[in-house]
């Protein structure tokens, strides 16, 4: 059945091969680059100062992982050009996450309170 | 007068009701909210390391004096130092660098997968996703590599109260910390890991029926496009893993 399907549509088979757009290209290249010079520089940041920096290293890990998501999401899966309500539709509901990574992590410290 | 010819198409991405809501397709917006769903159990589980890392003594001696302890959470940088065939070199994070970097560059070629197929070009698509599946593949076998290591342990085991010596990890000891450290390890990385596992397969799926031809005769290579859309999430959520499990 499936097969007979595609045959009939075979007629007009092979859709025409549009030339790259060199633009689109370059640009994938550039996200790239950005995504690998942001690893490296955590790299350098986690073998340079192992042991130091605390709470602020922490910080900016988990800034530059935001960074990373952000380029991922908005231009590898191209989320930043769709359209308006589905970019909220998928950003909205993220508030969820936040609101389990403040509640888990104060119960986390309030076991820890209880424990040590 | 050149002969011209009016060509009606259809519009592939109308859904069966005629209308195309957020000017996607029905299956493209329907793998987002899977993504988004997705997002939320990977979610639960990093935040659930949050909360037993939070509910675990911190190491507060110098970073050189370091010892595993059951007493409280291990550095990763001395827990995940091993490299292939270089034995008792201490290399922090230096694998897992590798593997991300793996595993950015096969969401880079699943892009440029992605672009070949809007434009129709059929073996630069092929070409593409062999890459992707290729990196997925490679990473895999990393993430081998790093669980036969984490589970054999070091040279130096941990002393038992019976006198005999532990090494590795399983799901109820390890030597590196208290026993939800290599829980959750397992959990969350071999979640992750299986989550490129069968987004190799589904690529490879994709990349039969790019070679066979039945991309082409549909007359849309969407297919790569939304396959491409999970395969990007699974390299999202490295980036998260990767941070909150060897970084920080």
């Amino acid at each position: 059945m499936i097969k007979n399907f595609y045959n009939m549509k075979q007629q007009n088979i092979e859709a025409e091969v549009i030339p790259a757009d060199k633009e689109k290209i370059k640009k994938i290249w550039k996200v790239t680059a950005i995504l690998g010079a942001i690893t490296v520089l955590e790299f350098i940041i986690a073998l340079g100062m192992p042991g130091e920096g605390g709470i602020f290293k922490t910080i900016t890990f988990i800034l530059m992982t935001l960074v990373k998501a952000g380029y991922i999401v908005s231009e590898f899966m191209h989320l930043g050009h769709e359209a308006k309500a589905l970019i909220y539709s998928i950003l909205i509901p993220c508030v969820f996450v936040l609101w389990l990574i403040l509640a888990l992590l104060i119960q986390g410290t309030a076991i820890y309170d209880v424990l040590f | 007068m050149a002969s011209s010819a009016i060509v009606v198409e259809e519009n592939k991405d109308l859904w069966a009701g005629g209308a195309e809501p957020m000017k996607a397709s029905y299956g493209k917006l329907m793998m987002w909210f899977f993504l988004l769903s997705d997002a939320f159990t990977f979610s639960s589980l990093l935040i659930t390391y949050g909360l037993i890392r939070f509910s675990h003594q911190v190491y507060e001696g110098a970073y050189s004096a370091f010892e595993f302890s059951q007493n409280y959470w291990p550095l990763p940088d001395f827990v995940f130092d091993g490299l292939p065939l270089l034995h008792g070199i201490h290399a922090p994070l230096v694998f897992v660098g590798i593997m991300t970097f793996i595993l950015i560059l096969s969401s880079v070629t699943m892009v440029l997968a992605v672009e070949a197929g809007q434009r129709n070009d059929r073996p630069a698509v092929e070409k593409w996703m062999l890459w992707t599946i290729l990196g997925g593949i490679v990473f895999l076998s990393c993430q081998a590599w790093e669980w036969t290591h984490f589970i054999n342990g070091k040279d130096i085991g941990m002393s038992l109260m019976d006198g005999s010596i532990f090494y590795g990890a399983n799901l109820s000891f390890n030597q590196y910390g208290p026993p939800n450290f290599a829980t959750l390890f397992f959990f969350i990385t071999g979640f992750h890991g299986f989550h490129v596992f069968s987004g190799v397969v589904i690529n490879f799926i994709i990349f039969y029926q790019a070679t066979t031809g039945v991309l082409a005769r549909r007359g849309t290579y969407e297919m790569v496009e939304k396959v491409g859309l999970y395969w990007h999430f699974v390299d999202l959520v490295w980036v998260f893993v990767f941070t909150f499990f060897y970084l920080i």
